[in-house]
């Protein structure tokens, strides 16, 4: 899951997603909350009753509400300090180099005598802030330079859509290495950026697609006609009508990028700042150990796949229950 | 060309008009493709209270002329020539942001499709609101209950819970007032109705036509009725323009002309209507063809070729819009009057 994909096959998939957005809901995703009043009528209101009852939808959301709540509360409920060699004395180089179970310690120790729980669970915050973080950063990108696409049109529109194709070309881990290994000092922050980097094109092209199809709609045409101006046409009438498949993409992207962060960190592009555990990071150094102490790979690639998997499961169902075309 | 600018002559006499068009033509240019003309010197006047409707089917040029009034036509692709002379100043020429100004404060526009033309995710009310600031400058706050007033004067019932509806939940009928309402929301002069009605039931489509109505016998506002519907045109226009391809080929008052059309195709659109009083089962009588199997107007009349009565000048020389009393009239062979 997390090699480099073929570039023209990544392409391929984003053409598809854009064409899905040109012709699809086209919004009526931004009146979810505030109105609800007749069922089935909107939208979301009926995306939302095949939801409640699709069971994949249900385990995306039930994995990924448990990670986010465990992230928020591990630094308490962790039961030692992830940063501390507190095993250190029975880590013996030759005959034993990664302590066992032990009370206290139910998965034992690191190389290094830090406890695997601990780490695994205050692991889960880095990888909620890098996902979340690189989304929102690459959905910034992504909306900025697809609104200046959508909005202007003609020179703009070719100029974007040139430099999001040439980036679209290169293979997102390769492109988001690149970045990363630009970086003089690695932290947290450039992996952020290198991830995000790699969806900003993604989102610019989702974005353009579906703001093409709104330019050309006719309440933008009538707003038009009522002398609305252009900046109010492009942000009150255009962009809110063409999120909603900007936003089934975000979901995506967060397993995406969370898996992207891991490999950074597993190939040691990442936060060298080890007293803050990461999943990628772990499963990094837990090489040396594989066939001694294969669990010191397992948990922290188990963590690092159920939650891609939540994210996934949950945006691809709702993207199903979005998509006009799958509806009964 | 042969569509010289000829001086309509209908309306309220005396009345100075409200909107001139002038030999309006839209000439639309694609790579690799003939270019094609879409209107082809289309002149009419529209004086205030007046409603001038505009007749013809799909493909005759009567929606690129609305649009091409608003300056609504794509930026590339098209030539527009002609002049279009609002209150003394020729709209056609001005630069597309004072054109934006003008646009929902001197005149308006409502469209076909309701639905689509509101946008789905933004309340009814501060669609209208929108319209208040843009032109008035007015705050939200400020214009809600002038919003509120609107769309209880277009017949919305309960509009203050209207105004926090979204299009969704309005019925068709409603959406249609509510696009009134924003198009009145400035009080403009002038309305462009571009198939107002097309997309609604029929019990819904008298109401709109009879809001209309009221709304320009109220305001002295002058209206641009353009449709395909001659019973629209029956019940509400007080000057008739029948459009083929992209010229107008017919002008009259409403009873003159549905009384006595002269041109063969108004004549044959008069003649494929159902009527009540006509024998049950009787066939209608169509027009034949299409409106691809028109002629180059250059060389010859594009009706021609579906014609009921042709001569043979009608495939050898253009016709010219001929005036007299009030009429205007594009045939070598029109039809007899039988009074």
């Amino acid at each position: 899951m997390s090699l480099p994909t073929p570039a023209n096959r990544r392409k391929e998939r984003v053409d598809a997603l854009a064409a899905t957005a040109a012709t699809g809901p086209g919004g009526a995703l931004l009146e979810a909350g505030s109105v609800d009043e007749k069922p089935g009528v909107s939208l979301i209101a009926s995306a939302w009753r095949r939801l409640r009852r699709d069971p994949v939808f249900l385990l995306g959301a039930a994995i990924t509400l448990v990670f986010v709540v465990l992230a928020l509360v591990s630094p308490l409920i962790a039961p030692h300090d992830p940063g501390a060699n507190l095993l250190i004395d029975k880590v013996r180089p030759q005959t034993n180099p990664v302590p066992g179970p032990e009370p206290g310690f139910p998965l034992g120790a690191d190389d290094v005598g830090r406890d695997l729980l601990s780490r695994l669970l205050v692991g889960s915050q880095q990888t909620l802030v890098v996902g979340v973080f690189a989304t929102l950063f690459g959905l910034t990108g992504g909306l900025t330079l697809g609104i200046l696409a959508g909005a202007f049109g003609g020179w703009v529109d070719s100029l974007v859509m040139r430099v999001v194709d040439v980036l679209l070309s290169i293979p997102s881990l390769l492109l988001a290495f690149s970045i990363a290994a630009i970086a003089s000092r690695p932290s947290q922050l450039t992996v952020i950026i290198a991830v995000a980097a790699v969806q900003v094109p993604v989102f610019a092209r989702l974005l353009r697609g579906s703001m093409l199809a709104q330019r050309h709609s006719d309440h933008v045409l009538a707003a038009r006609a009522l002398g609305v101006t252009r900046r109010a046409v492009v942000f009150r009438h255009m962009v809110p009508n063409s999120l909603a498949p900007v936003i089934v993409q975000s979901t995506l992207v967060l397993a995406v990028s969370i898996i992207d962060a891991a490999a950074l960190s597993f190939l040691g592009l990442g936060n060298p700042n080890d007293r803050q555990p990461e999943w990628g990071q772990m499963l990094g150094r837990a090489q040396t150990y594989i066939y001694d102490s294969p669990h010191l790979a397992v948990y922290p690639a188990l963590c690092i796949i159920v939650v891609a998997l939540g994210f996934t499961l949950m945006g691809e169902s709702l993207r199903e229950a979005l998509d006009p075309k799958s509806r009964r | 060309m042969t569509a010289t600018a000829t001086t309509p002559r209908t309306g309220r006499p005396g009345q100075e008009p409200l909107l001139s068009v002038r030999d309006l033509r839209v000439t639309f240019r694609r790579q690799g493709e003939e270019p094609f003309t879409a209107v082809d010197g289309v002149s009419f006047d529209v004086r205030p209270g007046q409603t001038v409707g505009l007749v013809g089917e799909s493909g005759c040029g009567k929606s690129v002329t609305s649009l091409a009034i608003m300056g609504l036509l794509p930026a590339r692709g098209n030539t527009v020539e002609g002049t279009a002379t609002y209150d003394g100043t020729d709209l056609l020429g001005l630069p597309p942001d004072q054109m934006r100004d003008r646009r929902g404060r001197d005149i308006a526009m409502i469209f076909q499709d309701p639905l689509s033309s509101l946008n789905p995710v933004i309340p009814i009310g501060l669609q209208v609101t929108e319209v208040l600031e843009r032109h008035r400058g007015m705050r939200r706050r400020a214009a809600r209950p002038l919003a509120r007033d609107l769309l209880d004067r277009v017949g919305i019932p309960d509009p203050d819970r209207r105004l926090t509806d979204y299009p969704h939940q309005l019925s068709g009928g409603m959406r249609q007032r509510a696009l009134i309402a924003m198009a009145l929301a400035c009080e403009p002069r002038l309305l462009i109705a571009d198939e107002p009605t097309t997309a609604l039931d029929v019990t819904i489509q008298a109401q709109i036509l009879r809001l209309l109505k009221e709304l320009v016998e109220e305001t002295g506002t002058a209206l641009v009725m353009i449709t395909h519907d001659l019973g629209v045109v029956a019940g509400l226009c007080d000057e008739v323009n029948v459009l083929y391809g992209g010229r107008i080929v017919e002008r009259g008052e409403r009873h003159e002309l549905f009384a006595a059309p002269r041109h063969p195709y108004t004549s044959g659109l008069l003649a494929s209507i159902p009527r009540l009083d006509g024998a049950r089962g009787a066939p209608l009588t169509p027009i034949p063809g299409s409106v691809a199997d028109n002629l180059p107007w250059e060389s010859a009349c594009a009706f021609a070729p579906r014609c009921s009565q042709p001569v043979q000048r009608c495939t050898a020389e253009t016709p010219r819009l001929e005036e007299s009393a009030g009429r205007a009239l594009r045939c070598f062979n029109p039809v007899e009057v039988t009074r």
